[in-house]
C-alpha cells in the first residue's frame, strides 16, 4: 500500500505546484506582457475615470439612449459580479408575461414603431451581460432618440452603421452594435 | 468571500474530480481566485489526465500479448499532463487574452455607469431575514446606483484548460456565455474546436497504437455520423420563433433568442450546445434551460448516449471501445461466432463488464430522477413549471451521470438534496465504468492475440461503423425514450401542437 501512496501524493502535491500556481502565474506575466489592456478587461476610460468594460454591457432605460437586451441577472440588470440567464423554459409562464411586459414598455416608448419587435430587446441574454444588440434592433430605437435628442434620425443612422461590426473575419458571428461605445459616442457628440 | 457550505464542497470537489465540472455555485460570488486555481484548474488537468491513462492502458490491453502489466499509471498521467495538457493551454490561453478573456489578480473592477439604475431588491431587518407587509409578500426597497461592478480574476488560464480538458466548469457563473470568458466569435469557434480537438485526436493515436489506422478511422467516422445527424435537430429546432412570443408581437424570423448572446447568434449557440453534450465538456455559451423543447432534447440525449460521441478526454474513446466490444458481440451472436475485437477474444468476462459500464449510468440517471420528482426536496429546487420542471431533473442526472457537467440551470441544485444525490451520481458515474475498463484490460492483456483468419469480421469498414452507430443508437434509445417523452416531447407537443 505504501509503495501505492507516496508516488501519489508525490505526484499530486508537484502536478498541484505546477498546473495550480505556476501555470496560471506564467500566462498572467505573458498575458500582461503582449496584451495588457485585454488582460485587465478592456476597460473604457473618460476623463479619468474607468466608465466601462468594451466587452460588458449596461443598462439603459432612458428615452435619450438605445437600450441593451434585457438581463435577468439580480438584484439590478446587468450586475457584472453576479452573471446568468433567466433559466425559463419556452412554455413558462412567467417568460410570457415578462416578454409581454417588455413590448408594452417598447410600444409606448416609440408608439411610430408599429412592425414586430427585434427579439433581443425582448428576450434575456444567456450572461444577463450582452454588450450587443443586432443591427436591426438598433435601427429600431433611432426615431426616438433621435427625438429626445433633438437630432436628425438620418443622422442617428449613420453613427449606428458606424458602430455595426460584421461578422469577425467575415464568416464567424453575426453583424452587432456595441451598446455601450454607441451610446457614449452619442454623448461626446451631442452632450 | 465566507467558507463554501459542506454539502456544495462534497458536491464541487466530486464534480471536478470526475471531470463533471457540474456548477452548483456561482464562480464570481462564492469562489475565491485561490479556490479557483489550487482546487478546480489543477482538478481540471489531471482528472483529464486520469482518463487519459485510463483509456492508454486499455488500448495496451489489445495491444500486449499475454502479457502481466499494463504500464506505469504515475508516469502516463505526468506525460499526460506536461507534454499535452500544459503546453496546449498555455498557447491557447494566450490566445484568449489576445481576444479580450481577461487574466489579472486584481479586486473587482468598479465602473461608473453612464446611465443610473433604478432597481428594487427585499428589504431585509437586522437578522438578515425578508421583512413581510401584511399580505405575507416581501417588502421591497427601490434603489438606485451609478456604479457597476466587474467581477475581475484569472480568467484565462482556468478557461483553456476547462476546453481542452473537456471539463466545462466556468469560472463564472454564466460560463463561457459570459463576454469575459468568451468575448468574440473567433474565440468562441476556437473554444469550439478546442473541446474536440484530444478525443478526436485520441482516434488517431488508438489506430496507431494498435497498429491499423483504419481501427480508430472507423470509431471516428461512427463518433461524426452521430455528431451531425444531432446538430441538424439542434438547429432546426432553433430557428424557430417561441410561439407563444411571436403572438406578442416578436419578430420571429431571427429565431428563439431567449437565453443567448447577441455575437454568437443561433448558430454559433446550437453548435456548441450540440458539441458540448456530444463531448462530455459541459461549458455552455448559450442557457440550455431556454432551448426549445427538442433543441433541449437533443443535447440531453448525446448524454445519455454515455457521452461516447468524442466524449471526454479519454472517457469518450473508452466508452466507445466498450461499444465497439458490444457492436462485435452482437455481430457474434447473429453469425454464430466467437466474437473478437483486434485479435482478442471477448468473452463472458468481458461482456460482464461492458454491460456493467453501460448499465450502471441509465440506473443512476433514472433512478435518480425518480427520487427527484417523487420527493419534496427535489420538487423544490425545480424552476419550471410542468414537462419542463421533469425535464430540468432529468437533465440534471443525465449529466452528472455522464459527468457532462452543463445543466438546465434553473434547477435550484445547490441544496443538500441535489448536491448529494448529483455527487453520488457523479463519483459512480464516473469510477464504475473505470473499474470495469481496467478489469477489462488486464483480463485482455493477459491474452494471446489471434492471427486474422478468413472468418474474421473487419472492425473497420462502412459495415462494422453501421454495426456500432446501431449499437450506440439502439441502447440509448431503448433506455431513455419513455422517460424523454415525459419531458420535451409532451412540451413539444403542447408548445407546437395546436
Amino acid at each position: 500500500m505504501k509503495t501505492l501512496i507516496r508516488p501519489a501524493l508525490t505526484l499530486f502535491l508537484l502536478l498541484s505546484v505546477l498546473t495550480g500556481l505556476v501555470y496560471p502565474a506564467a500566462v498572467t506575466g505573458l498575458a500582461r506582457l503582449f496584451f495588457p489592456e485585454q488582460a485587465a478587461g478592456s476597460l473604457i476610460h473618460r476623463g479619468g475615470e474607468v466608465v466601462g468594460s468594451a466587452l460588458i454591457g449596461q443598462s439603459f432605460s432612458g428615452p435619450r439612449y438605445f437600450w441593451s437586451r434585457p438581463s435577468a441577472t439580480s438584484p439590478m440588470p446587468y450586475n457584472a459580479g453576479s452573471s446568468g440567464g433567466s433559466n425559463l423554459g419556452p412554455t413558462n409562464p412567467a417568460l410570457r408575461d415578462a416578454v409581454k411586459a417588455r413590448v408594452a414598455t417598447l410600444h409606448a416608448a416609440q408608439p411610430e414603431q408599429t412592425g414586430p419587435v427585434p427579439v433581443e430587446l425582448a428576450t434575456a441574454s444567456a450572461s444577463g451581460l450582452d454588450p450587443d444588440i443586432s443591427p436591426a434592433a438598433a435601427y429600431y430605437q433611432v426615431e426616438r432618440v433621435a427625438r429626445a435628442r433633438g437630432l436628425s434620425a438620418a443622422a442617428l443612422r449613420t453613427l449606428v452603421a458606424q458602430h455595426t461590426e460584421g461578422p469577425q473575419w467575415g464568416m464567424f458571428g453575426q453583424a452587432r452594435v456595441n451598446v455601450l461605445k454607441l451610446n457614449l459616442a452619442l454623448d461626446q457628440q451631442r452632450p | 468571500m465566507t467558507a463554501v457550505e459542506a454539502g456544495s464542497a462534497f458536491n464541487t470537489a466530486v464534480s471536478f474530480v470526475t471531470n463533471t465540472n457540474w456548477q452548483g455555485y456561482g464562480g464570481e460570488t462564492t469562489m475565491s481566485y485561490l479556490t479557483q486555481m489550487l482546487a478546480l484548474t489543477v482538478q481540471n488537468f489531471l482528472s483529464a489526465a486520469t482518463a487519459l491513462a485510463v483509456v492508454v492502458a486499455l488500448i495496451r490491453g489489445f495491444v500486449r500479448r499475454s502479457a502481466a502489466g499494463l504500464g506505469n499509471a504515475w508516469l502516463d498521467l505526468g506525460r499526460a499532463t506536461g507534454y499535452v495538457l500544459l503546453p496546449l493551454s498555455l498557447l491557447f490561453a494566450l490566445f484568449l487574452v489576445g481576444q479580450g478573456v481577461i487574466q489579472n489578480f486584481s479586486a473587482y473592477q468598479d465602473v461608473k455607469l453612464t446611465e443610473p439604475v433604478t432597481y428594487q431588491q427585499p428589504k431585509t431587518d437586522a437578522h438578515g431575514q425578508p421583512v413581510l407587509d401584511a399580505a405575507g409578500k416581501p417588502v421591497l426597497d427601490t434603489l438606485k446606483t451609478d456604479k457597476q461592478t466587474l467581477a475581475m480574476g484569472p480568467v484565462a488560464s482556468q478557461e483553456a484548460i476547462k476546453m481542452l480538458g473537456v471539463n466545462g466548469g466556468g469560472f463564472f457563473n454564466a460560463n463561457s456565455a459570459h463576454p469575459f470568458e468568451n468575448p468574440t466569435p473567433l474565440s468562441n469557434f476556437a473554444q469550439m474546436l478546442s473541446i474536440f480537438l484530444i478525443p478526436a485526436a485520441l482516434c488517431f493515436m488508438f489506430g496507431r497504437l494498435v497498429g491499423d489506422m483504419r481501427q480508430g478511422v472507423a470509431l471516428l467516422a461512427a463518433m461524426t455520423l452521430i455528431f451531425i445527424a444531432m446538430f441538424a435537430v439542434v438547429q432546426w429546432s432553433e430557428m424557430h420563433a417561441n410561439p407563444l412570443l411571436t403572438q406578442l408581437g416578436v419578430d420571429g424570423a431571427a429565431g428563439n433568442m431567449e437565453g443567448k448572446e447577441t455575437r454568437f447568434g443561433i448558430v454559433a449557440s446550437t453548435l456548441f450546445a450540440t458539441i458540448t453534450t456530444a463531448a462530455s465538456c459541459g461549458a455552455v455559451n448559450a442557457m440550455h434551460d431556454s432551448l426549445l423543447p427538442l433543441g433541449g432534447m437533443v443535447p440531453m440525449w448525446l448524454m445519455q448516449l454515455g457521452e461516447v460521441v468524442f466524449g471526454g478526454v479519454g472517457s469518450g474513446l473508452y466508452g466507445m471501445l466498450i461499444f465497439a466490444m458490444l457492436a462485435v458481440f452482437l455481430a457474434g451472436l447473429m453469425i454464430g461466432r466467437t466474437p473478437e475485437y483486434l485479435g482478442k477474444k471477448i468473452e463472458a468476462f468481458e461482456m460482464k463488464m461492458v454491460s456493467i459500464a453501460i448499465l450502471i449510468t441509465p440506473l443512476l440517471v433514472l433512478g435518480g430522477t425518480a427520487v427527484a420528482v417523487l420527493s419534496k426536496d427535489g420538487l423544490a429546487g425545480l424552476a419550471n413549471p410542468a414537462a419542463h420542471g421533469f425535464s430540468e431533473a432529468l437533465y440534471a442526472f443525465s449529466s452528472a451521470a455522464n459527468n457532462n457537467g452543463s445543466a438546465f440551470a434553473g434547477l435550484s441544485a445547490n441544496t443538500p438534496f441535489y448536491n448529494i444525490l448529483l455527487g453520488l451520481a457523479m463519483w459512480f458515474g464516473r469510477f464504475v465504468p473505470i473499474i470495469a475498463v481496467l478489469a477489462i484490460a488486464g483480463k485482455l492483456a493477459a491474452k494471446p492475440r489471434l492471427a486474422v483468419s478468413a472468418g474474421t469480421m473487419p472492425t473497420h469498414g462502412p459495415l462494422f461503423v453501421v454495426l456500432l452507430v446501431g449499437a450506440v443508437i439502439i441502447v440509448g434509445a431503448l433506455t431513455y425514450i419513455p422517460a424523454l417523452a415525459l419531458g420535451p416531447v409532451v412540451e413539444q407537443l403542447q408548445l407546437f401542437g395546436h
